[in-house]
């Protein structure tokens, strides 16, 4: 091993011994003294990395300018993962992208995979390993841990293998993770569970709906996942599910819609699918859907029965509800005419019969192997316990030592399991994730993990496809990935992940294994690899069950903390929600008419119980919520998450109920109030055309331009423009969050937020419409007017036109007068009212788009069309020597949308896409009354025809 | 050898009054009259107000406009209201001075002193808020035109621009027209002062003023020409910060009538703050018989006339919003009468248009106390009124997703009654540091006033007709 610091300096040494000559040391002796300190000193430093980093000798020429590199490889949530690209620059990871060629993205994202770049740059982050420092009862509640090493953890761990191996007792190890579907990590997994014969391992995944897990066992007799083609279907029912955001599949499901319905939407013979909702809470399918109706859970199984005796006359049908006939008799019309090319989904609150009953339903209609297949559980945790299980061997003492992976039952577990109390009993706890969250507060030992970006792993995506993961920076910690973990702890021979990543995949493609890797990272998805559709026979329906009566509480996960985990991500937090517009918290929502009842308004702080359990929880009314339903997310109030997510909102876990997503619930009013930061207050659009509708097959009217005073800007050359297609747009979020990444937009938190000053430079409002009987939403950017009406009265000339077209903003030259703003009819301006960005928090630099300028106080700021983007356009196709053509410049919302609603392009270019999105008849110009001649233009939802 | 003239009672000035006294009495508020503890509470009060002042502009300049209450989508708040306001009440001493002047009318005489004095200060009270108000105060310089080797010049087209050459103009003539009437007042004080100190600073400030006749000469006649350049000023200053608004395409702001209407509500504000400050003046400084009840009125009735424009502009405007039939201004009109902001607007109604109504009757004109009460409401309403116009109009614009609230933070109100608090310290030094009413002017009316009397002296100059101490300066 070649010695890592080299010294020169003999000759000094010598020089220096020869004057201590007299005191009796030799040369020699005091060179070997010399040389042991060194020696020891650097036994003294970290080791070196692990794997050796190779600066590029002789620059590639591609490589120069700080081009983002890109790196395929999968965004993990629950499990599952989600292929994408982690665009890199000078090293840093800085945006994510959609990978086209992986099944969960279609080269979309949502919201949680553009933010996991920001998850891996929290300062939060756990970077060393800690251990507690006593072993005791008090030590338990205390948080105190003291900052230890990987290697003397080893040295502890294989000195406890040691005494189990001498003395082997009733306790055994268990392991508790989140959902895992990575073929290498449970495959060590299952190596460190045989070395120890009874270790058990235990799988908790908080949002799993029981449920809808059963319902499969009643309704083939074994668990397995169901699939959606929304491509193929020309009807679709959802029951109480939002398929366009809920579970892995959310992205592929709104991206095959939206690339039917949009070949449908203008071909002559085909006409879109009907879309039908009956939900409890409102979702972003149930806003999207033709006919949507707000039912309690009780009521859905009911029309759920009412509709399937149409083709299971032997079931008992409860009777009609007279409100719902018109409903009923439309989704049934429709799905007898939509026949095998029909879908029904049911989603979290219905019962096990009642999933059962949709499959059986499917299956009658003939959609099963058309519009839903079913496959083998790419996170199958049939050899794996419960967390419920686990509880009961913890208390009943039959474990000593706990390894939690990936989870954080201390804080998302249900409240009956008293955790806290359960994890104690575990006589050695070791932890290992993210951050030092709650469950490694009571920990033993907490070991950092490596980020999904840092890694390489594998995972599968919701249809079974694997993906492998590859790091795209070293670790910016001492942190270890999970299967270097596993590695570890079950002694194996390989320790880096790079290698045991490869000897999982070697033993299945051992003929062409370097062509098959390199394709595979590559393609960012393994070929061929989704899960064999299985052909299985259907059960005959069950009776109904019984169903909760009076008011009743349904757990969903957060819009922005999902479970838990992202609680801790600032943009997240300060994402709008999609139905309510508020940031950093969750409330409880209500209908209308059951906060009336209740006595409660928007605001007021209830008193939420189950059982003997209760909270105090602010309440939200929301006209598209059912009645007698309190919604309830989960995911928020965590105690430790980090300096963002700490306290915000209420923790709903503590209500929770084991293995169920419904319960009976009752709401006090305590009167006091509580004050949301909401960014868009006035969902009502006053009349004013701003999100327009248009009927099937119909044109908007032509509008009129008016004479100008000024010239008009020419942009002989390329004429950006962007448009917005409003029937496809779903409200997911995913542009805004993208848009953020991509141009350094700070978070403000809560209370800027509630002073209107959230700095999204594009937003999604949401309007409810009569027309269309439901919500719609407008995702509204700069517009890049023509007529700018801001440029007219900036006194510095801070925002100007450019030869393309894009209204400009000079950071630099931008005293902050606000008066642009002030005269945007659109609103769409930003201002740094104070040092929003931060600038001195090292890691959060480093997530910064080195392409845009990070804005200082008082500087003006909206939306640039990406003009970074556009500009390294330009610069690739000069250097090819080559025109730029349609879609070279990809804008971040554009490229994150998973409808692909948002087009982008040269109006010069007569081919391009935009100029055809342009000619639509469906086509308008928000606000053109005012005669700004914007370029960011919008296509009129269509009007429901069912 | 003749009698020095004295006064008998003609309105604006009491009877009884001689050259020698009339310099006595002004110029001993500055020279002998003690230090008493109102004015002295008061000033130590104002100075205190004005320290906060400026420890909140301290404040404001580390840690950004973020302090105040202004967000998306009012982007302007209290700092631009208040600097209309401020704008608007320095309106009433340049008219005072330079119209009423070239109008020859008599009663400016005990008055244009310090209604100068106030529009100064109001000037630069007003002059501050547009800096304060920049999201980076320190690149001001910017907005004003100066070569720079990247040949970046402000753009022309944006009001604020013209704002700037607007309020730096008037800012200048005002402070010169001041300056230059009080130059015989100052060798009045200088000559009469008793200690060095006071003897060389007004000396030095009276520029070698000796009372020739060609110093007269020339001194009147380059008064009236800065009479005649500040009388377009008084027109242009509040237009072209009615322009301000106007320009802009959102509704509230977006409105021809602006500049009109923006200037009659100055010398509406105006005038109210000039009751403001001389019906207290005249009674701590007993100078009841220069500033008498005819002043009042003579103000009153401006008072009445410019608030009957404003009126007229209220009208016009809520008139125009549904005569347009344009929704976006329609909705901003009903949300003024309505919506959030509502109360401020009829306080703005009550106090700028019901209550002045009471100026139609003489009796109402003539009571001090009814007149200051009125005056400070006016000063409310004219302030309402610029927020309304402010923060109304921007919060309930074209997007209703956009819309929201602005609420005043206490750092709002403490930059309004900082900057009113800094005004009132400026005015109560004016007070005793220089003539508070123009002596020379005063002397001239005295001569007048005895001239009408004696047709036949109306040619002699009351300079040479004065006996009593140094010809003119005394």
């Amino acid at each position: 091993m070649p010695h890592p610091h080299p010294h020169h300096d003999d000759d000094a040494n010598e020089h220096v011994i020869r004057v201590d000559r007299g005191a009796g040391v030799t040369r020699r002796q005091a060179l070997a003294a010399m040389a042991a300190s060194m020696a020891l000193a650097n036994t003294a430093c970290s080791p070196p990395p692990k794997l050796q980093a190779h600066p590029y000798v002789n620059l590639p020429e591609a490589r120069g300018g700080g081009l983002p590199l890109y790196y395929a490889t999968a965004f993990v949530r629950d499990g599952f993962a989600m292929g994408v690209l982690v665009g890199t620059q000078e090293g840093r990871p800085i945006k994510i992208e959609g990978n086209a060629a992986h099944p969960s993205s279609l080269g979309a994202t949502d919201v949680y995979a553009q933010a996991s770049v920001l998850q891996l740059w929290d300062p939060d982050r756990s970077a060393v390993v800690k251990q507690r420092l006593a072993r005791n009862a008090e030590a338990r509640t205390s948080p105190q841990a003291a900052a230890s090493t990987w290697s003397e953890f080893e040295t502890a761990w294989r000195a406890r293998a040691a005494t189990r191996a001498q003395a082997p007792a009733d306790a055994t190890l268990r392991v508790l993770t989140g959902p895992l579907t990575s073929p290498t990590e449970r495959a060590l997994l299952a190596a460190l569970l045989a070395r120890e014969p009874d270790a058990r391992w235990h799988v908790h995944a908080p949002l799993r709906d029981a449920a809808a897990v059963e319902g499969t066992q009643l309704a083939f007799g074994q668990v397995v996942t169901p699939l959606f083609h929304f491509d193929q279907a020309r009807c679709v029912l959802a029951l109480a599910a939002d398929p366009f955001s809920d579970g892995p599949g959310a992205v592929h499901h709104a991206m095959d819609w939206s690339s039917a319905r949009s070949s449908a939407r203008d071909a002559a013979d085909a006409r879109p699918a009907t879309l039908f909702a009956a939900e409890a809470t409102p979702g972003l399918f149930g806003a999207r859907a033709d006919r949507r109706v707000a039912l309690s859970p009780a009521r859905i199984e009911s029309l759920l029965w009412r509709i399937a005796t149409q083709w299971m006359p032997d079931i008992d049908a409860p009777p009609a509800d007279p409100a719902l006939a018109d409903f009923e008799s439309r989704v049934v019309g429709a799905l007898r005419e939509a026949g095998g090319s029909a879908l029904v989904i049911g989603g979290p609150g219905l019962s096990a019969e009642a999933h059962a009953l949709v499959f059986q339903l499917n299956a009658r209609l003939g959609a099963v192997g058309r519009t839903l297949t079913l496959i083998a559980p790419p996170d199958d945790a049939s050899d794996a316990g419960t967390l419920a299980a686990l509880v009961d061997d913890l208390n009943a003492g039959k474990v000593d030592t706990l390894l939690v992976l990936g989870a954080n039952p201390a804080y998302d577990a249900p409240a009956s399991f008293d955790m806290p109390h359960a994890l104690s009993r575990a006589k050695l706890l070791v932890h290992a994730g993210l951050h030092v969250d709650e469950t490694a507060a009571l920990a033993d030992w907490h070991l950092p993990l490596s980020h999904a970006y840092e890694q390489w792993s594998d995972a599968l995506a919701h249809d079974g496809s694997a993906s492998l993961l590859q790091p795209a920076i070293s670790p910016l910690y001492d942190t270890r990935s999970a299967a270097e973990l596993l590695a570890l702890l079950a002694d194996d021979t390989v320790r880096d992940g790079h290698s045991l990543v490869q000897r999982q995949w070697r033993t299945p493609h051992r003929d062409d294994f370097d062509a098959f890797w390199r394709r595979s990272l590559r393609d960012g998805v393994v070929a061929d690899s989704a899960a064999p559709a299985l052909t299985l026979h259907v059960h005959r329906a069950r009776s109904r069950p019984s169903s909760l009566p009076g008011l009743v509480a349904l757990f969903v996960p957060d819009a922005a903390a999902h479970d838990g985990a992202y609680a801790n991500n600032g943009w997240l937090q300060e994402l709008p929600r999609p139905f309510t517009k508020m940031t950093w918290d969750n409330a409880a929502l209500l209908s209308p008419a059951t906060a009336k009842r209740l006595g409660l308004e928007t605001g007021d702080i209830a008193q939420v119980q189950v059982d003997a359990r209760s909270i105090e929880a602010p309440v939200w009314v929301l006209a598209q919520q059912a009645d007698d339903v309190v919604t309830l997310p989960v995911g928020c109030g965590r105690r430790r998450a980090g300096r963002v997510g700490n306290g915000v909102g209420f923790d709903a876990y503590a209500l929770r109920p084991a293995g169920a997503t419904t319960s009976a619930v009752t709401l006090r009013t305590t009167g006091r109030t509580h004050a949301f930061a909401v960014t868009q207050h006035e969902i009502d659009q006053h009349g004013r055309e701003l999100l327009r509708t248009v009927a099937a097959g119909s044109a908007l009217p032509k509008q009129e331009t008016h004479a100008q005073l000024y010239p008009s800007f020419a942009s002989p050359v390329h004429a950006w423009a962007m448009v917005i297609d409003l029937d496809a747009c779903i409200g997911c979020n995913a542009c805004t969050i993208a848009c953020q990444a991509e141009n350094n937009i700070p978070v403000v938190g809560k209370e800027q937020v509630a002073k209107g000053r959230d700095m999204h430079w594009i937003r999604i409002d949401r309007h409810d419409l009569d027309e269309i009987d439901n919500s719609a939403f407008q995702p509204v950017p700069c517009m890049h007017c023509e007529e700018a009406p801001c440029e007219v009265v900036c006194p510095v000339g801070a925002t100007v036109h450019d030869s393309e077209g894009l209204n400009l903003q000079v950071y630099n030259r931008c005293v902050g007068t606000r008066f642009c703003s002030n005269n945007c009819p659109y609103k769409v301006r930003r201002f740094n009212f104070l040092q929003f960005s931060d600038e001195t928090t090292e890691t959060l630099k480093a997530q910064r788009n080195p392409d845009v300028t990070v804005r200082q106080r008082g500087v003006m700021e909206k939306c640039t069309y990406c003009v970074q983007r556009i500009a390294r356009a330009r610069q690739a196709s000069e250097r090819d020597g080559r025109p730029l053509v349609d879609g070279d410049v990809v804008t971040a919302c554009q490229s994150a949308c998973p409808t692909r609603a948002i087009r982008f392009g040269d109006k010069n270019d007569s081919k391009s896409d935009v100029v055809q999105a342009r000619a639509s008849q469906r086509h308008y110009a928000m606000l053109d009354e005012l005669d700004t001649k914007p370029r960011t233009t919008y296509l009129a939802r269509v009007k429901p025809t069912a | 050898m003749t009698t020095p003239p004295a006064t008998a009672d003609d309105e604006v000035l009491r009877p009884g009054w001689g050259y020698a006294s009339v310099t006595d009495k002004i110029a001993g508020l500055v020279l002998t009259r003690p230090v008493r503890w109102p004015w002295l509470a008061a000033f130590l009060g104002t100075l205190a107000g004005t320290i906060v002042y400026l420890g909140a502009m301290t404040y404001l300049f580390i840690k950004g406009v973020g302090i105040w209450g202004i967000n998306i989508p009012v982007g302007w708040g209290f700092a631009i209201a208040n600097f209309v306001w401020w704008v608007g009440i320095g309106h009433a001493g340049t008219f005072i001075s330079a119209v009423l002047l070239l109008l020859r009318q008599k009663w400016r005489t005990s008055i244009n002193r310090f209604a100068e004095a106030m529009t100064l200060f109001a000037a630069g009270m007003a002059g501050l808020f547009p800096i304060l108000h920049l999201g980076r105060p320190w690149f001001a310089y910017w907005l004003a035109p100066y070569p720079d080797h990247m040949n970046l010049w402000p753009q022309w087209r944006s009001p604020l621009v013209w704002d700037v050459f607007a309020i730096s103009t008037y800012l200048l003539v005002s402070a010169l027209f001041w300056y230059l009437g009080m130059l015989p007042d100052l060798a009045t004080l200088r000559d009469r002062a008793k200690t060095r100190g006071k003897q060389v600073t007004y000396g030095l400030l009276a520029l070698g003023w000796r009372g020739e006749s060609r110093h007269w000469a020339r001194h009147e006649t380059a008064y009236l020409l800065l009479a005649g350049l500040a009388t377009p000023l008084v027109i242009s200053v509040h237009s072209v910060v009615a322009m301000d608004f106007a320009i802009g395409n959102t509704p509230g702001f977006h409105s021809t009538i602006f500049p009109p209407y923006f200037v009659a509500g100055a010398l509406f504000s105006g005038f109210a703050m000039v009751l403001t400050i001389a019906i207290p003046l005249r009674r701590v400084f007993d100078l009841k018989d220069f500033i008498t009840e005819v002043h009042l009125d003579h103000a009153a009735k401006v008072l009445l006339a410019t608030g009957s424009l404003v009126a007229y502009g209220y009208l016009v405007e809520n008139f125009m919003a549904f005569f347009s039939g344009d929704r976006f201004e329609i909705a901003m009109t009903v949300d003024r009468w309505t919506g959030a902001y509502a109360p401020v607007y009829w306080l703005m109604m009550a106090c700028n248009v019901l209550l002045p109504q009471v100026l139609w009757f003489r009796a109402a004109r003539r009571n001090t106390v009814l007149l200051f009460a009125l005056s400070i409401f006016i000063n409310i309403g004219m302030w309402t009124e610029r927020f309304t116009i402010v923060v109304q109009s921007t919060h309930h614009d074209f997007m209703p997703s956009a819309w929201g609230l602005f609420i005043p933070t206490r750092w709002d109100w403490i930059f309004l009654f900082g900057s009113i608090s800094m005004f009132a310290w400026l005015f109560l030094a004016f007070i005793r540091l220089l003539p508070t009413i123009s002596i020379s002017e005063m002397r001239e009316l005295v001569k007048e006033e005895h001239d009408e009397r004696r047709p036949a002296a109306r040619r002699r100059s009351p300079r040479s007709a004065e006996q009593g101490g140094p010809s003119g300066i005394a």
